[in-house]
């Protein structure tokens, strides 16, 4: 019998350690996926950001470098420029990554260095459990803005692909969701031209993901899938927001 | 026949990094260290290496983790303030168990403070610096010499231990020229790099992490790490000392504060006082036990140091109440001279 369906060799065969309804698993598994596509399994190296997304080396059969919180990007730097021909990739949350790594996001992808980030956005600090983020939305409750998110106080979410997509030495930038099969097949295509970015030597590459988080957000995971429709995706629009040519370049 | 440069200590400490076959330099400008990253911006693309002006020191000590957990020999320097900014990534270094070589030519503090030498970060760089229960080890060079001779030790220890080694010089020591034997670099028989992130091939997966949650595994890690300080406290303590019998009071001194006590020392000598000097060249390992010994038959000391009094608390813990310690500081602004250190040297004789 033709076998149609089976687990990505570049993941191990644990179960997830998630919530019910939360999208890190399947984030993984496309990222294992991509990386199976191109056959870079024996050639790439995971750094971890710090809260839920810390445990990608319990999931992912790669080498993997834990980073402290915030700085995944310039552990990256320092990976890649030593072995130019790997792939390196940093997997991080929107506190991580927005708001503690902000600077080392910014002058990496500034920097045009060819990384992929896969950036997961679910507007809470999930691990530390459900504080505001600086993706919350307005009016957003959390356990540090109960009375809901007001832009006078704490500013307004940030929107990291556009942002970093005005830098030059991003090569590739996109925000993508999984609230529906349609959104997951273009996550699924945006992360493999983010890795194509890379073994191209086009520069630094980044995905956003829409990620639920029912824990945090107080709803079931088919409430929370819609919030995702109706709440995030209005405020950050999926999209690629910069896609380089070859031509571009050099 | 080796080669003798007249040189500045920034440049000499760079000349022997790059020698020790250091390929990788991540940093952020500070006074005075900057002729560190200058040279290393010229010489590093000349060998192939690369040199990274980073954002911030936080990022400079996050890309050395990145280039060290690929197993190549990496470094970064800064200045106390910049220091302070990396204590979290050293302490990250140490906990991953990855070697590192990390230079502060230091200036002095609290805070902002100014770029004139200092020993105030004796206790941050001997008492690990950021969290948790780490050491690193700490050399102290106090000639452009050793500035250059330290760094090659530098990078073997780091290898040796896969741990964290802090060159701790400051402003003089990096501004100054002197005359440098250009030496030849030697390097210690070390265990081969088994555990750098490669990208899996024909292997298990290696990780570098500093994350233990299950149920013992922190407990275990800690011991482990104990176990190498305590390797290093028996088989890396070096320091100088005169040779002299006759010593009735010993300076112990270290890096610029050394230097010019050995002119204060030779002035009272001099005057027919029997002063010896004693100079820890790893400021940790500590070099308590040859301190302890030297109590058994010297019963005063006087701790000489740029600050307000921090390494004089290892001089008395090493000699346990065996002797009497006292006490001159200099805090920064300017050096001290040696008629000022002769005084001190005279009010405690």
């Amino acid at each position: 019998m033709k076998q149609v369906f089976r687990r990505p060799q570049s993941l191990k065969d644990v179960p997830f350690h998630f919530c019910p309804g939360c999208n890190h698993g399947t984030i993984h598994r496309l990222v294992a996926e991509t990386i199976d596509h191109f056959n870079l399994r024996e050639r790439t190296i995971g750094v971890a950001g710090v809260g839920c997304s810390v445990f990608v080396y319990e999931y992912f059969d790669l080498d993997v470098a834990e980073a402290p919180h915030g700085r995944a990007p310039a552990v990256a730097t320092g990976l890649k420029r030593v072995l130019r021909d790997r792939i390196i990739f940093t997997y991080q949350g929107d506190g991580d990554l927005a708001s503690i790594g902000m600077s080392e996001i910014v002058h990496t992808a500034n920097r045009g260095e060819n990384i992929t980030v896969i950036f997961v956005n679910n507007t809470v600090y999930g691990m530390t459990g459900g504080q505001m983020a600086p993706t919350t939305l307005l009016g957003q409750q959390t356990t540090t803005s109960p009375y809901g998110r007001d832009f006078l106080q704490d500013g307004y979410p940030i929107r990291m692909a556009e942002m970093l997509a005005t830098l030059e030495g991003t090569s590739f930038s996109a925000r993508v969701a999984l609230n529906t099969s349609a959104n997951l097949m273009k996550a699924k295509k945006a992360v493999r031209r983010a890795f194509e970015m890379q073994t191209n030597d086009m520069g630094f590459s980044f995905v956003e993901f829409l990620s639920s988080c029912p824990t945090n957000w107080g709803l079931n995971p088919i409430k929370a899938n819609e919030r995702v429709e109706k709440e995030l995706i209005p405020y950050f629009p999926l999209g690629i927001f910069k896609e380089r040519k070859g031509t571009d370049y050099l | 026949m080796e080669k003798r440069l007249f040189i500045k200590g920034n440049e000499a400490l760079a000349v022997g990094a790059v020698k020790a076959g250091c390929r990788y330099y991540f940093g952020y400008p500070i006074t005075p260290q900057n002729d560190i990253p200058e040279y290393l911006s010229r010489h590093l693309a000349k060998v192939e290496g690369c040199f990274i002006q980073a954002e911030s020191e936080v990022a400079s000590i996050n890309m050395l983790l990145g280039a060290s957990a690929a197993g190549a020999r990496a470094m970064t320097s800064s200045s106390s303030p910049g220091i302070s900014l990396m204590q979290e990534g050293i302490s990250y270094l140490a906990g991953s168990e990855l070697p590192a070589v990390i230079v502060n030519i230091t200036r002095s503090g609290p805070g902002l403070g100014g770029i004139s030498a200092s020993q105030g970060d004796y206790f941050q760089a001997t008492r690990g610096g950021g969290h948790g229960d780490y050491r690193t080890i700490v050399l102290a060079p106090h000639s452009v010499q050793e500035m250059h001779d330290l760094a090659l030790l530098a990078f073997d220890l780091a290898d040796k231990y896969r741990n964290p080694v802090v060159i701790l010089g400051d402003a003089v020591l990096g501004q100054m020229q002197e005359t440098m034997i250009d030496r030849a670099y030697h390097p210690m028989e070390l265990p081969a790099k088994d555990w750098t992130l490669t990208g899996a091939a024909g292997r298990r997966p290696h990780l570098i992490k500093s994350l233990y949650l299950k149920e013992g595994e922190m407990e275990r890690h800690n011991w482990k790490l104990f176990e190498k300080y305590q390797q290093m406290k028996k088989e890396e303590v070096r320091y100088e000392t005169s040779q002299e019998e006759d010593v009735d009071l010993m300076v112990a001194a270290f890096g610029t504060a050394a230097r010019v006590s050995k002119s204060a020392i030779r002035m009272a000598r001099h005057e027919g006082l029997q002063v010896g000097l004693f100079r820890p060249i790893t400021l940790f390992p500590f070099p308590e036990q040859a301190l302890r010994q030297i109590s058994q038959r010297v019963k005063r000391f006087l701790s000489i140091e740029m600050n307000t009094g921090q390494m004089v608390e290892d001089v008395k813990l090493s000699v346990a109440g065996d002797a009497n310690v006292h006490f001159y500081g200099h805090p920064p602004g300017s050096p001290p001279i040696p008629e000022e250190l002769l005084e001190a040297i005279k009010k405690v004789y």
